[in-house]
């Protein structure tokens, strides 16, 4: 009772305090007080303790299991463990959008608190762009999701939603609340949204330097300096965010599928494509002071779609498995992508001149020449994304029918897009700065190349005849050699010059560059993730059967028996149903495969666990997909055969170290404002 | 060499937008209702449909000797401020399945039970319409809108503070 209104209070106060930073931050700019800029940067600075005690409120009213408050009834009940419980903070809409402020607020915080040396003049403009941002956030919560509103029974006997005790009603306190979908209770689940909005707000921090540079009328690339780690641990935890989704996806829905192409994967996959474009094409301006404007649109671009994608999955839009339900949120999203965008482009206009580049492309098969065409094909691929997405409105509105893309679209275009940046990625390590000559970086092709060919070769001699799967494995080829081969040969090159042992060579080059070498080991990733998925998407096979005791069915090399199908009720509130399996590979045996079916009696609700068997050549995935409830001697199966999907994961685990390595801070203490 | 540069970048941008423009026209599906899908059952045969209806629970069967699920869906507004002035998702959901005048189609699908069909579930079928008039499924997608819905419990106990 209590707790919840002071939750609710210090939303308000927060908003108190943000809308005072954004105003100081004005006085402070058009009055040149360096005074009010102290006082924003202090009512910044403060918003996060404030959102912390309210995200606190929430966590307590979660635990106690205080079932009047209408969000803890929607997400909690009395049998869910403590972890869940704190998970369950972010489980439904309203206490998302609360997160996503919470860490606005810890990103201004950290912000705030960095030395401005060198940034003196940007720092009302930030704090004003990141108060605005927080000021739309918190109003959304405060009157349109609010997390703290409570049931009351009123006079008349009726029931009713409302923040505050109504004249004359009494509290409505349920017994126990319906519980988190048993399909969230997945570690993957548990620790996804929390990434893809770290890494989503994470990119608000750049784009508010970017802002901050656009008005103070800077052309240098002191934004990119100072945010260049900030766009990259951004990054980093919104591709661990899909990460952690697919393989959610993977575990949990049973279809044997990793990425589904749905509306809200395409809006989470979209600000990565545009940030990922971003962190390259800003070495661009680093190292060549090239691509300024363009580097100006990415940030801003990527910027809306962070809206966007909160937008797409917090609203009901579009009828997808992932968004929570319908909602009036829609329309006020809408508005403030469209005038933030306006703003933010009348301002680039505005400085347009300012941004020309200082030097001039000087050959296509430079390093900038390579990462011009990475940033084309990202920007083909992210049109083609936003296309699908946004399609079944257009067409809605100029046909007045709503067709919508089925994953066949994205599938066909995503493919040569990705296996092109494959081939971009094979030959960019090879490529140096400023000029470079068809001629030499031809000569440094050359045993890349041949290698790939090779291995095109034995493919085909294996009996691999697709061409898509021919042609991609080339290319990951050709990347996975290319970067050992540039990555052993700079190893062995100062190993002999300073004499160091090889390994202790390699750690130190690593360290010495991290950004380059980081690179090496994402792009390494990404080539490892190609393969799996090029195994699972062009070579699935998969079979059904109808099984009594004792009888078998075969794919892939592995025969699958029945032994005997067992049902108990758990004492966590769940009806078991399992399948005892044998797995064996000719004669033999390989493994005992329980796949099982979960049903909560609290949430009605069943969850199907497919029996794995996993090894680096691909995955036999069994799934219970009916049994005979009377006799339990018969039941059927759906079993999946996912050849090479574990280098998606294992590929995926490299990127992040890669990410993780690009990011590391310097070890030497340089200023703050360089550090961060 | 600078209108080489230009050139072969807008043949990259031609080749880009070819490949958008062939892939939508291969893979549209008109989202539709089921009454206007069986409105226009006639130009609609064979083609790629994704309509969205309220699964009746009842209807419910799964098959293991021909591994085919089949279940019945009723029609719902395709709209979402319809849905929304007539009470939410869930509210239409339930009103669908309790109206027997409500028109109604048979989905079937060969492959495994989703966790989440059940009663009152919001079934989006992405297939193809038989000449039968049975509507066959090639993806099931199914939301639950009770879970997340904020409504109020039914069961609840009232207390004096």
């Amino acid at each position: 009772m209590l707790i919840s209104n002071l939750g609710f209070g210090l939303l308000i106060i927060t908003l108190i305090v943000a809308i005072y930073s954004g105003i100081a931050a004005m006085i402070g700019v058009t009055r040149n007080a360096r005074v009010w800029a102290e006082s924003a940067r202090a009512a910044a600075v403060l918003t996060f303790p404030l959102l912390s005690l309210s995200m606190l409120a929430l966590a307590g009213l979660i635990v106690a299991g205080d079932y009047q408050v209408q969000y803890v009834y929607n997400v909690a009940s009395n049998s869910m463990p403590f972890y869940l419980k704190l998970t369950a903070i972010w489980g439904g809409q309203s206490g998302s959008l609360l997160f996503w402020c919470w860490l606005l607020g810890l990103s201004a915080f950290l912000v705030a608190l960095r030395s401005w040396h060198s940034d003196q003049d940007l720092l009302p403009w930030i704090i004003l762009v990141i108060a605005i941002t927080l000021i739309f956030f918190l109003s959304l919560v405060i009157f349109v999701e609010n997390p703290f509103v409570r049931f009351w029974r009123t006079a008349g006997g009726s029931e009713m939603v409302a923040l505050f005790q109504p004249a004359g009603a009494l509290p409505l306190i349920p017994l126990d609340g319906r519980g988190m979908n048993p399909l969230l209770r997945h570690p993957g689940m548990v620790f996804h949204p929390p990434a893809l909005y770290l890494g989503f707000v994470g990119f608000i921090i750049p784009y508010a330097y970017a802002i901050a540079a656009l008005i103070t009328n800077r052309s240098d690339d002191q934004w990119i300096r100072a945010t260049r780690r900030w766009s990259l641990v951004a990054w980093l935890f919104l591709s661990l965010g899909l990460l952690l989704g697919s393989r959610w996806a993977y575990d949990v829905l049973g279809w044997g599928g990793y990425w589904g192409w749905d509306p809200v994967e395409v809006a989470a996959l979209l600000p990565w494509i545009s940030g990922t474009a971003f962190l390259h094409s800003i070495m661009m301006q680093e190292k060549r002071s090239l691509s300024k404007r363009w580097n100006m649109i990415l940030m801003i671009l990527t910027y809306s779609l962070v809206i966007f994608g909160t937008f797409l999955t917090r609203s009901g839009v579009f009828s997808s498995v992932h968004a929570f339900s319908q909602s009036a949120i829609g329309p006020l999203f809408f508005g403030f992508i469209a005038l933030t965008l306006l703003i933010s482009l009348v301002l680039l206009a505005l400085r347009w001149r300012n941004l020309g580049a200082d030097t001039q492309l000087q050959s296509p098969f430079s390093r900038e020449g390579l990462f011009l065409m990475n940033n084309l094909v990202m920007m083909g691929l992210l049109i083609a994304c936003l296309w699908g997405v946004i399609y079944p409105l257009i067409s809605e509105i100029f046909t007045g029918q709503q067709v919508t893309m089925g994953p066949g679209y994205y599938e066909s275009v995503a493919g040569p897009l990705f296996a092109l940046l494959l081939l971009l990625k094979g030959i960019a390590p090879l490529t140096t700065w400023g000029a470079g000559s068809s001629r030499s970086l031809g000569k440094r092709l050359l045993w890349p190349a041949l290698g790939s060919v090779v291995v095109v070769i034995v493919l085909l001699l294996f009996g691999v005849r697709q061409v898509a799967a021919l042609v991609g494995l080339g290319f990951a080829a050709l990347v996975i050699i290319a970067t050992v081969l540039e990555y052993s040969r700079a190893v062995r090159g100062r190993s002999l010059r300073l004499k160091e042992a090889l390994p202790h060579a390699f750690w130190r080059l690593t360290n010495l560059n991290r950004r380059r070498y980081g690179g090496f080991i994402i792009h390494l990733g990404v080539a490892l993730m190609a393969v799996g998925i090029i195994g699972i998407e062009l070579y699935q096979t998969q079979t059904q059967a109808t099984l009594q005791n004792g009888q078998s069915v075969s794919l892939a090399g592995y025969t699958v028996t029945l032994q005997s199908i067992s049902s108990w009720d758990s004492n966590d509130g769940r009806n078991v149903i399992a399948a005892n399996l044998t797995v064996n590979r000719g004669a033999r045996f390989i493994k005992q495969s329980t796949p099982r079916s979960d049903y909560f009696y609290d949430a009605q609700q069943t969850m199907t666990v497919p029996g794995v068997y996993s090894t680096l050549a691909g995955d036999l995935y069994i799934i219970l997909a009916d049994w005979n409830p009377i006799y339990t001697n018969q039941a059927t199966f759906k079993i999946y055969y996912n050849p090479l999907i574990n280098w998606l994961w294992i590929g995926g685990l490299i990127f992040m170290l890669g990410t993780l390595v690009a990011a590391w801070p310097p070890r030497k203490s340089t200023p703050l404002a360089e550090v961060a | 060499m600078r209108a080489k540069y230009i050139i072969g970048g807008l043949l990259i941008l031609a080749a880009m937008v070819f490949l958008i423009v062939s892939a939508t026209q291969k893979n549209s599906q008109y989202f539709m209702t089921v009454d206007e899908l069986l409105q226009q059952s006639q130009q609609m045969q064979g083609r790629s449909v994704r309509i969205s209806g309220a699964v009746l629970g009842d209807t419910i069967y799964y098959d293991p000797n021909t591994l085919t699920l089949s279940f019945t869906i009723v029609a719902i507004p395709g709209d979402n401020d319809e849905i929304e002035s007539q009470g939410g998702l869930a509210a239409v959901l339930h009103a669908a399945v309790q109206d027997p005048a409500r028109t109604r189609l048979k989905i079937e699908y060969s492959g495994v039970r989703p966790d989440q069909l059940k009663n009152e579930a919001q079934a989006i079928v992405t297939g193809t319409l038989r000449a039968d008039g049975v509507f066959e499924a090639e993806e099931l997608l199914l939301k639950c809108p009770t879970r997340y819905e904020e409504s109020i419990p039914q069961q609840a106990e009232t207390t004096v503070p």
